[in-house]
């Protein structure tokens, strides 16, 4: 018998992301989707059907879906509950590590690198609605993102900020920061921060800033 | 599989081709000839269509039906671009080849086209300096569409809004990239002409054949393509392998040998109606036309097109490759993958559930004679089409990143030859190639 759950419906995303969720902390390039802001996993289901971001598997699998089903999967693993995991990381250097914080935490105002903590929340849990969490994700997931927004294989609306951040960082300091917040002690609050509660220092499309033209 | 002889038929592939490269070398001259001396002679009985014509909102509704009908988005919209703007690349064997902008856009649209002009492309294949176009714009179905239609068609495309993007540059090789040698190609796979009715047939049967043959251009997938991308290959529509996507369209026949073998109307209908049947689902670019076109046929029209389909031939039986491939430890081995991966949702017995996941035994793309519809299946897994019928279709697990090249060989050949299937092994070395064929 087949249960009619959304759960049943969506095997194509649990197969990978998990039945909650939660990620493949072992292999490394299946993110977690638990508890992310929902406009923040719409948003990236878009941007997979648009071919702002590419991943074959993932265009492929999210061509046909309408806005509303978008919306109910996203709902789905917004809404679900479930202990983090810690994922394999690469050895880095003390040095490195200092530099990840350092980025994580103040940016580098002379490279006009803002704080990941200035969008992201100060304990990197996410934003609502559409900003996403950056703790308990792999390294490799982490450093594979920033270097795809740097080839332009991952992109959103624009302005594209996080384009614009990946941009001015260097090959080591990605590194860096990926190794740096996959590495980090989970906070004990996980949700996501009220909307509202920063206020980005760059124009982001994804929070409703509207492109400048040329 | 065909291991045997194999270099051989290399050699007479090679030379075969080489004749042929000559061959064609020699009618681009001819070809640049009869194209220059041609392009004065075109569209005799030149009519105008008064713009009040071409904003009458019934024409454009009627316009608007057939396009859906003819599925002109498909090729003409790219990956999140603006609808009818052209600006995707179609990779076929012989290079890319860019799809144009038809929106009604004057520099890089069909703004300054007249309803001759487009005429003249849908019936004669030609663009509006009378050039040859290439035939991935399948005229070669197209031809059979009424003028009314077309004109209908036309005030469509004319309404919508304009969108201005110039359409990029192709990478055809030579001698492709040479209009010239589509004169040899067009002698031998073209002939224009609207769809005649077959008086012996009764109106139901001639509409589904002018909507198959014509507006809907099933062919195109459907049938086999030479070498030199003709289909030629009688009977129509038994079936073939979609060169560069490689997805197979199954034979279209449902008499005997046919690959829809035992589908009723009823079942050829839904399929296209709700994108699932009771025999299979559609899946790949399959998925895509029953989305952006065929649900959105009116039934009619739909029992039209079951009608013709369920009157073509009974077909020949295919060459017994069964036997020759059959390997019982890959059956035996697939025997276990599907046990833990695939029955708890296609079942035991190859069943499926009825309106939720698709039965195995017998479905048309699981026994196509190649194997790669089963085997990207199960690589790519996804959601069955999103329809009005089925508005949060469920989906299948993509198994690319879980089993190995010899578990999905395994588990195709399995359900390949279960129940009442009886259709050839599938490799490990296939499923590498189909691994990394780009999807889209």
């Amino acid at each position: 018998m087949i249960p009619h759950t959304l759960q049943q419906r969506i095997a194509a995303c649990t197969s990978c992301h998990g039945v909650h969720g939660e990620g493949t902390p072992g292999s490394g390039y299946f993110p977690r989707l638990a508890g992310k802001p929902a406009a923040y996993l719409v948003r990236q289901m878009q941007d997979f059907q648009s071919g702002l971001r590419k991943y074959a598997p993932m265009e492929y699998t999210v061509r046909q879906l309408s806005p509303a089903y978008m919306r109910e999967i996203a709902d789905y693993f917004a809404a679900q509950q479930v202990p983090y995991q810690r994922s394999a990381m690469p050895s880095v250097s003390a040095q490195t590590l200092l530099r990840g914080e350092q980025l994580i935490n103040h940016g580098d105002p002379a490279r006009k690198i803002p704080a990941c903590t200035g969008c992201h929340g100060s304990q990197l849990t996410g934003v609502q609605p559409s900003t996403p969490g950056l703790v308990g994700l792999p390294y490799d997931y982490l450093s594979a993102q920033l270097g795809s927004w740097r080839t332009h294989t991952r992109a959103t609306v624009a302005p594209d900020c996080m384009a614009v951040v990946a941009g001015r960082l260097a090959d080591s300091d990605i590194t860096a920061v990926a190794a740096a917040l996959a590495s980090r002690e989970l906070p004990a609050e996980t949700h996501a921060q009220a909307a509202g509660s920063v206020s980005p220092p760059l124009p982001c499309g994804v929070l409703g800033a509207k492109a400048t033209s040329p | 599989m065909r291991r045997a002889g194999r270099q051989g038929d290399l050699t007479v592939k090679w030379l075969r081709r080489l004749f042929a490269l000559l061959a064609l070398l020699l009618v681009l001259l001819a070809g640049w000839v009869i194209s220059v001396a041609d392009v004065g002679h075109r569209a005799d009985a030149q009519t105008t269509v008064s713009q009040a014509t071409l904003r009458d909102p019934a024409l454009i509704a009627r316009g608007d039906y057939l396009t859906k009908a003819a599925d002109c988005a498909g090729c003409h919209t790219a990956q999140g671009g603006q609808p009818m703007a052209g600006g995707r690349l179609l990779a076929t064997p012989f290079g890319n080849i860019p799809v144009p902008n038809i929106t009604p856009d004057q520099e890089t649209g069909l703004g300054r086209w007249s309803f001759e002009d487009f005429w003249q492309a849908l019936h004669s294949g030609r663009g509006r300096q009378g050039e040859w176009l290439y035939p991935a714009f399948p005229y070669t179905s197209y031809t059979r569409v009424t003028r009314d239609d077309a004109l209908a068609m036309f005030a469509y495309l004319r309404s919508l809004p304009s969108v201005h993007q110039r359409t990029g540059p192709g990478s055809l090789g030579f001698p492709y990239s040479r209009r010239e040698s589509l004169v040899a190609w067009r002698a031998l796979y073209f002939r224009a002409g609207e769809f005649q009715s077959d008086p012996n047939q009764t109106a139901q049967w001639n509409r589904g054949a002018y909507l198959v043959r014509g507006l809907g251009h099933c062919s195109e997938c459907h049938a086999a393509r030479n070498a030199w991308g003709g289909t030629p290959s009688a009977p129509a529509l038994s079936g073939g392998q979609i060169p560069v996507q490689n997805w197979y369209a199954p034979d279209l026949g449902t008499r005997e040998h046919g690959g829809l073998q035992g589908w009723h109307k009823q079942d050829i209908v839904q399929l296209l109606k709700t994108g699932q049947s009771g025999k299979g689902t559609a899946f790949g670019p399959m998925a895509d036309v029953v989305v952006g076109s065929t649900q959105h046929l009116s039934d009619d029209d739909l029992q039209a097109i079951a009608t013709y389909l369920v009157s073509l031939p009974p077909r020949v039986a295919g060459p017994e490759l069964e036997a020759k491939t059959h390997d019982d430890a890959l059956v035996h081995q697939g025997q276990q993958v599907y046990g833990e991966h695939c029955a708890d949702c296609h079942g035991k017995d190859g069943r499926g559930v009825a309106g939720v996941y698709p039965p195995l035994d017998g479905n048309p793309s699981v026994i196509e004679p190649s194997g790669i519809n089963a085997t990207r299946a199960v690589l790519l897994g996804g959601f069955a089409p999103l329809t009005e019928a089925h508005a949060r279709p469920y989906s299948m697990p993509p198994f690319a990143q879980q089993l190995s090249d010899a578990e999905v060989a395994a588990v195709v050949s399995y359900v390949r030859h279960s129940w009442s299937n009886r259709a050839s092994a599938v490799r490990p070395e296939a499923v590498g190639r189909d691994r990394h064929t780009p999807v889209d």
